[in-house]
């Protein structure tokens, strides 16, 4: 009834939206990064997804921001990836020892798995991410403080570690301990309205990914490319911080970085991005 | 800060008489003068304030910077090539510091 009286009382505006549909899709572009890496950068969703077809946020970008993404030598974020890479064989803590001396080369020892985490934790009996995984080595081999959220190394570091997991597309195991129920209640918080404008994570990212919003234009919210590089900051944006930003624009009390909360939601949300490939650092605006 | 550290992007061959695209980056902070720290005192402007390249000596392209330039400045230019040779490139930091990449390139 409602849709009725609009479209005749405004109709030619209605007309203007509906034609500019096809203006506010992402574009189909492919991205291969320095002419050698093939990203996925859209792709088949995974079962029991509510999309058919998932997109990464690169797709949702402009031109001169998705080109940033292409000749890794114009990212930005490889500045703090080379950073991270200096953490990496740098010794640190009591033990002298540095990542590099447990794990050596990075490229070889830490190929591809950043595309696997958040992963089960059976010590701390709850999912962890590369954050957390980093701060354990420190604590418990470095004999090193572990990071604050955001602070030292924390975001060049993992996303050194993340880079080297560059092309793989994202898969997470959901079978190891209880990863299904922190899905499960990482799929709960997605669709929860909450704070003050009463907005889930899916209001936007799925119910109106494509559409604009206060000059944006939304994308699925897809996690494949973080830490990523965001020309608003002009540094790089971890993940947590990503969700908190996200959480207190809908006016709500935002939880800690690595709370099981956001734990619980970054395990549903890297599954939302299944197949995609790791993007880090990938360039948003 | 990240260290200062001068990076560039030359094509490893080209063909003589071609033109190339050559790319650099310094990352640097390019403290403008114009901020203040939390006590209100003025942070000294820090920039680098010369960019030079030059190939086999004959200068190639250069530029004055000035502060509105921002962090981490990228400059990208094209130039002919026609014969082997290197590229020498020069950032100047207000401190005095200088900073230098060379890059081979082999022309056929």
């Amino acid at each position: 009834m409602k849709k009725s009286i609009l479209n005749g009382v405004m109709g030619g505006v209605v007309a203007a939206l509906v034609s500019s549909a096809a203006w506010a899709e992402p574009v189909d572009d492919e991205l291969v990064i320095d002419g050698d890496i093939k990203m996925v950068v859209r792709t088949k969703a995974p079962e029991g997804h509510p999309f058919d077809e998932i997109r990464s946020g690169w797709q949702y970008r402009t031109k001169e921001t998705r080109a940033l993404e292409v000749d890794s030598f114009n990212n930005p974020g490889m500045l703090r990836v080379e950073e991270g890479e200096g953490i990496w064989n740098t010794a640190d803590g009591t033990e002298g020892k540095s990542c590099a001396d447990c794990h050596g080369d990075a490229s070889e020892s830490m190929k591809e798995v950043a595309a696997h985490y958040p992963k089960w934790d059976a010590q701390s009996n709850r999912p962890i991410n590369i954050e957390l995984m980093i701060n354990k080595c420190r604590t418990e081999r470095m004999g090193a403080e572990a990071y604050e959220f955001d602070k030292g190394g924390q975001k060049s570091l993992t996303a050194y570690i993340k880079h080297q997991a560059l092309g793989t597309p994202v898969s997470i195991d959901l079978t190891q301990g209880d990863m299904q129920s922190w899905w499960e209640k990482g799929k709960e918080e997605y669709y929860t309205r909450t704070g003050q404008l009463n907005l889930s994570c899916s209001n936007c990212h799925e119910d109106n990914a494509g559409n604009y919003i206060r000059a944006d234009h939304l994308s699925m919210g897809q996690v494949n490319g973080f830490p990523v590089y965001r020309l608003k900051q002009a540094d790089l944006v971890s993940l947590h911080n990503r969700f908190r930003g996200c959480i207190r624009d809908t006016r709500a009390e935002q939880p800690k970085a690595f709370s099981d909360e956001l734990m619980a939601l970054e395990v549903y949300v890297t599954w939302r991005g299944t197949g995609l490939s790791v993007e880090t650092p990938a360039v948003r605006n | 800060m990240a260290k200062v550290k001068p990076r560039v992007k030359v094509p490893k061959t080209a063909s003589a008489g071609e033109v190339i695209t050559i790319k650099t980056l310094i990352s640097h902070k390019m403290e403008s003068g114009q901020r203040k720290d939390s006590d209100g005192k003025a942070i000294p402007r820090q920039i680098i304030n010369k960019f030079t390249a030059e190939f086999n000596g004959q200068p190639v392209f250069s530029a004055d910077i000035h502060p509105a330039v921002s962090a981490n400045p990228y400059l990208e230019f094209t130039a002919k090539v026609s014969e082997s040779g290197k590229f020498t490139f020069t950032w100047v930091d207000d401190d005095g510091s200088v900073y230098t990449d060379e890059q081979e390139i082999a022309v056929s």
